[in-house]
């Protein structure tokens, strides 16, 4: 049972690493901060609750993979990789800089890193194919992966969805960060994608729906996913706010991909150094 | 004589259920067209190992580049025309990868006949040449694409290999050293070279018996990797004849012409006659009656050499 204090801590992690993320941001003067603030608190719980994975040995054979198929959320992947020692803390300077290891979207070079992403709708297939492998191998571990709602307009995404139930794959745990908006707008005037729990219960899949930013429910729902070994795929559907703890940012698709200037980035930092982690959610 | 006849796609089946004998690492995937791309001799022996993905495949691609990710040796069968259909997955995930994904596109060019236009695939050498990382072959027999499956088993990296529907005659026996970036000089000559592909190699042959007849003596060589390619044999045959030629089912823009032209171009600029799709699609009927109206039987390619070869 995860107690209250652990949560607590993870709370502050993911309060500490949404100042990064605008740091790393900030400092290229490129990347996308809204998708990467709403992914943040689920990537918290799995990269210092849930992941069996190990930093000083990033192949390991046997560890949890972790696919982030939504490729723009380069910096929350960077700062929780840069932060778990799986490279030098420095590398974030070099973010979309010529010649420097952390390109825009993530590549298969960079320590942590087990997807290339970039393109939609990708990641998931990636997945399906690791976990077709894992289970071949018969090895003890669980392939998570997490897309977008925007992204979920993207046809492979249920070619994906198809097979894996097809398939009858259990080690595989989706998680859809549905922070209601796209580079141009609000998912539901861009191509509403409709009731996504609907959609994944009728495609033969386990349904966890959460808070994204609760996170005593994020963990509570990456352990139930994680034992879910019932001949069926998991999705958990995290509920969030595009650029969430940025008041500014929030819903605000014009905060897709585009980085903060000064006035904006100081007035985020001040905003996030306030969050009350007692009661963020 | 008449020489035995077998379809490339033939010789995949079988060398891809004989790798899945001696290789436990060796899957198979494919987009219900096992029957057709004969991935299904290996699907009924290694059920475990075979991966139905339905029509569907960008995530065919994609699942193919995971278990390449975590070791597996995946082959990926499907139309060379459909294949296309996943062309950004294979661009993003595979070949930017440098993933150990093994492509195989059946049914390729006009050869495939009634079918018609849609499942003829006359653009996939371009497209997929132009994907840096990737290898692209074409065998231009079944034993040959035996050899190729075996040989894509010890190479690590991205391929696309382009199989034909139909039965050729057999160029090769089963004791061929088959090399990938190695070109083949089936026939010796001095007036000119055909650089051939996949099914025109067999009518490049029949052209220069043609020529001969006419005292034009060519050589024949077989392409059977488009990318890389062998550049040095290439230079070293145009310089001893001056008289290039190539012969390909598939579009002259992008394809093996497009390939040697280039080579060409920065290494002994030289004139070349193209044979291949002119820019247009094919229409359904018979292999052979769609190569003599689209210029790719023997007889044209016999034709065109000729005059190629009479206004030096």
């Amino acid at each position: 049972m995860a107690t209250q204090k652990l949560i607590l801590g993870l709370k502050q992690k993911a309060k500490g690493l949404r100042k990064d993320i605008l740091s790393v941001i900030y400092n290229a003067q490129s990347g996308h901060p809204g998708g990467s603030l709403s992914a943040i608190d689920v990537l918290v719980g799995l990269y210092y609750y849930k992941l069996k994975i190990d930093p000083k040995n990033p192949l390991w054979n046997d560890r949890d993979r972790f696919i982030l198929s939504k490729g723009h959320c380069s910096p929350a992947i960077y700062v929780v990789l840069a932060d778990k020692g799986y490279f030098q803390k420095s590398e974030l300077d070099g973010y979309r800089k010529i010649g420097r290891m952390l390109q825009g979207h993530p590549e298969l070079n960079t320590p942590g890193i087990d997807f290339a992403g970039g393109a939609l709708g990708q990641g998931i297939c990636f997945a399906l194919g690791i976990a077709f492998a894992c289970r071949l191998d018969k090895k003890n571990c669980n392939v998570y992966a997490m897309i977008g709602d925007g992204e979920s307009q993207e046809g492979a995404v249920w070619e994906a969805s198809m097979a894996a139930a097809f398939h009858k794959i259990d080690n595989l745990v989706v998680i859809l960060d549905k922070n209601q908006v796209q580079q141009t707008g609000k998912v539901k005037d861009v191509m509403d994608i409709g009731n996504a729990a609907m959609k994944w219960k009728a495609f033969g899949w386990n349904v966890i729906e959460i808070n994204g930013h609760d996170m005593s429910q994020i963990i509570k729902a990456l352990d139930k996913a994680s034992k879910m070994k019932n001949k069926k795929p998991t999705i958990i559907i995290s509920n969030t706010i595009k650029g969430k703890g940025v008041s500014f940012m929030e819903l605000n698709h014009k905060f897709h991909g585009k980085a903060p200037n000064d006035e904006e980035y100081k007035k985020a930092i001040d905003e996030i150094e306030n969050i009350d982690v007692k009661k963020f959610k | 004589m008449e020489q035995q006849k077998a379809a490339t796609r033939d010789g995949y089946g079988k060398a891809l259920l004989e790798l899945g004998k001696r290789n436990p690492n060796v899957v198979a995937l494919d987009a219900d067209l096992s029957d057709s791309t004969r991935s299904e001799y290996f699907s009924k022996q290694f059920p475990e190992r075979f991966f139905s993905m339905g029509i569907a495949e960008q995530n065919m691609i994609g699942a193919a580049a995971g278990l390449a990710f975590s070791g597996k040796i995946p082959y990926a069968s499907t139309f060379a025309i459909f294949s296309e259909r996943a062309y950004e997955f294979v661009r993003n995930v595979v070949s930017r990868n440098k993933l150990n994904v093994k492509i195989a596109g059946s049914h390729a060019g006009i050869f495939t006949g009634e079918d018609g236009k849609s499942a003829q695939a006359i653009e996939d050498i371009a497209a997929y040449r132009a994907l840096p990382n990737m290898v692209v072959l074409q065998p231009c027999d079944a034993v040959e694409c035996e050899k190729m499956v075996f040989a894509l088993a010890d190479y690590k990296g991205p391929s696309y290999m382009r199989m034909h529907r139909n039965p050729v005659p057999a160029i090769h026996g089963q004791d061929y050293k088959f090399e990938i970036g190695k070109g083949e000089i089936l026939k010796s000559g001095k007036d000119a070279v055909i650089f051939a592909t996949g099914s025109l190699v067999h009518e490049s042959l029949k052209a220069a018996d043609i020529l001969e007849k006419e005292n034009v003596k060519v050589y024949v060589v077989n392409i059977h990797t488009i990318k890389p390619l062998d550049k040095n044999l290439v230079i070293e045959l145009a310089k001893k004849t001056n008289c290039v030629v190539t012969a390909e089912d598939h579009n002259v823009i992008g394809g093996l012409g497009s390939a040697v032209a280039e080579v060409l171009g920065e290494n002994y600029p030289c004139k070349m006659k193209m044979i291949g799709m002119q820019d247009r699609y094919g229409e359904s009927g018979k292999p052979d009656e769609l190569y003599k109206k689209y210029g790719l039987d023997a007889e044209s390619i016999a034709e065109e050499a000729m005059k190629f070869v009479s206004k030096r």
